[in-house]
């Protein structure tokens, strides 16, 4: 080790940069959601400030809760993210399993049909999409956001589990093929299990778009009973636009749930990413 | 192997996926192509042949709000580029150095935008640079730069750029992710030859490293390039639908939204709506060839 790798100097400035950039990240959502505990007035004079005992206010949760069915819209959020996150899975493992196990005709083919997917976004095609729900009588229902994210997801899901499912051990599924499995209770019993890292992995990189989405909920589910939390906050921020203690409860209340997601995976998150799963 | 007999069970595993994906995302994709090419007629289609773009890029009604939209894309993907890849490396080399403590820290703080919907990082900075609320100019006076103050997302000249700059803020933490786990790639055994032949510090970065992880560079380059040339989402939080001030922050997501589903007294239109996915999906497609044919044979990627 060369002594300009361990420079203490060097060490302590790429602190403080990292620390700067850090303050950069965090200050936005700090500011939010500190300020969405004081009365009107303190937000004006003291922007910066906590609050404390007298300027302490929940008056803006109290609007946001009255006049905002955010109980609802999370729960929309909730329901769709899970189902085509389920979806998402248990079809792009189906798929990724016949591409990477089977030969058939055709199959590298279809591996690059699935691929296209990959890099050439969903939203071009949102006329044609609206109009097929609308056909379908599909349109303000949460199955037509639950099928698009689910076609979303579906190509870099298989990409990544087909990787993945390449590397489970021959012997083991032929073992199950003696012992009389069928195809399906090797996917099922033997596959799944062992390639789980990697779902979560898929899970995750899908989970955040999809909760964060404001395109389709708002193009194919306006309706106020099929709302999405981030179409939901939108709408009401936009409407409260000069209630600052409703703007800032509403922004709070949205960044809350998406934090707790992050909490729970960011590990996974980060080791997904790192492991090069996107390459 | 009887070629006549169809395996059930391959037909099974892929019939669901390819369904849905089929269903909802290719034929949708198709079809978007061909609307554009019909127009609207007494309430019935009418094959126009390529009309629709005819008027996109010569009629002054629509080929300078197309045009308009086009270069503020340009420009939206070039602030990306140019602030959003080189800050992403500055800090993966940083969290990258292997006796720096607390990267782990760093590194999920500095990813929690990321994870924030464009909603709450729209609304957010349109409140901290609020002039009515006074954060960012109290914030440049207490460094004695209140001067430089501009409600610049009310102005036409700062608007976009300033918008850009919040993209970045949001986004910064993939390019981070990705070229920190690039360089945890590169072998010591590597760094410790660089070092005997005195290759040290910033020098093994730009010599030795750098090299190293620009495919990684590629990558993230074309995943910026995809993801601006579809934005929407941030523009529309923070600006509506109109991207004003005066159009100034138009791009094409906007632009496809209004047309599609008309604004103000302009009635929407589906078919000049597909022609302007069309042209976004032409945008893409070239993109994403340049980067397959000619970006990505050229890098010289190594084996470890």
């Amino acid at each position: 080790m060369n002594k300009a790798r361990r420079n203490p100097f060097n060490i302590a400035a790429m602190h403080g940069a990292l620390i700067l950039y850090t303050l950069i990240a965090l200050f936005p959502v700090f500011v939010i959601v500190i300020n969405s505990f004081k009365s009107r007035k303190a937000i004006f004079r003291e922007p910066l400030a906590l609050p404390d005992a007298e300027t302490f206010s929940m008056i803006g949760y109290q609007t946001v809760m009255k006049q905002g069915d955010f109980f609802l819209y999370f729960q929309n959020s909730m329901i769709v993210t899970v189902v085509s996150l389920f979806f998402i899975l248990l079809f792009g493992a189906m798929a990724a399993f016949a591409l990477s196990e089977y030969r058939f005709r055709g199959n590298t083919l279809m591996g690059l049909y699935l691929a296209l997917g990959i890099m050439i976004p969903i939203r071009i095609g949102t006329v044609a999409i609206l109009e097929m729900m609308v056909a379908t009588g599909l349109v303000n229902t949460l199955m037509a956001l639950i099928l698009v994210y689910t076609a979303q997801g579906l190509p870099l899901a298989v990409f990544i589990l087909s990787e993945f499912m390449r590397q489970v051990s021959d012997d083991l599924k032929n073992a199950g093929r003696i012992d009389g499995l069928s195809e399906y209770t090797i996917f099922f019993r033997l596959v799944l299990p062992l390639v789980r890292p990697a779902m979560a992995t898929v899970a995750v990189f899908n989970m955040i778009p999809i909760w964060n989405d404001l395109w389709f909920p708002l193009i194919l589910a306006p309706a106020e009973e099929t709302k999405t939390l981030t179409l939901g906050s939108q709408v009401f921020i936009g409407q409260f636009v000069t209630d600052w203690n409703a703007v800032l409860s509403a922004l709070s209340m949205a960044i809350l749930p998406v934090m707790v997601l992050y909490v729970i995976f960011s590990r996974q998150l980060i080791r997904g990413i790192t492991s090069g799963a996107v390459k | 192997m009887g070629n006549s007999r169809i395996k059930w069970h391959i037909v099974v595993f892929l019939a669901p996926a390819v369904l849905v994906y089929t269903a909802v995302m290719i034929l949708p994709l198709f079809n978007t192509l061909r609307l554009a090419l019909y127009t609207e007629v007494d309430q019935s289609r009418v094959f126009v042949g390529l009309d629709n773009f005819r008027t996109l890029f010569g009629d002054p009604l629509w080929s300078d709000a197309f045009w308009n939209a086009l270069g503020n894309n340009f420009w939206f993907f070039f602030i990306h580029m140019l602030v959003q890849n080189p800050i992403g490396i500055a800090l993966a080399a940083m969290l990258s150095h292997p006796r720096l403590r607390f990267a782990a820290f760093y590194r999920s703080a500095i990813f929690i935008p990321t994870i924030l919907s464009f909603v709450i990082v729209g609304f957010a900075w349109k409140l901290i640079l609020s002039p009515i609320w006074g954060i960012a100019p109290d914030m440049l006076a207490a460094v004695g730069l209140k001067s430089l103050y501009a409600p610049w997302l009310g102005k036409e000249e700062y608007a976009l750029t300033t918008l850009a700059l919040v993209s970045v803020w949001q986004f910064v933490g993939i390019p981070m992710m990705l070229i920190y786990a690039a360089l945890l790639s590169i072998p010591e055994e590597i760094l410790e030859a660089a070092e005997v032949e005195g290759i040290t510090g910033m020098a093994a970065f730009w010599k030795i490293k750098l090299p190293l992880i620009l495919p990684s560079i590629g990558i993230i380059s074309i995943l910026t390039f995809v993801g601006n040339f579809n934005a929407f989402d941030l523009i529309y939080a923070a600006q509506g639908a109109l991207a004003g001030p005066d159009f100034s922050t138009d791009i094409l997501g906007t632009f496809m939204y209004r047309t599609f589903f008309g604004f103000q007294l302009q009635l929407g239109d589906p078919h000049m709506g597909s022609a302007i996915a069309t042209g976004m999906f032409a945008i893409i497609l070239t993109g994403v060839c340049v980067y397959l044919f000619l970006i990505q044979t050229r890098i010289r990627r190594y084996q470890f």
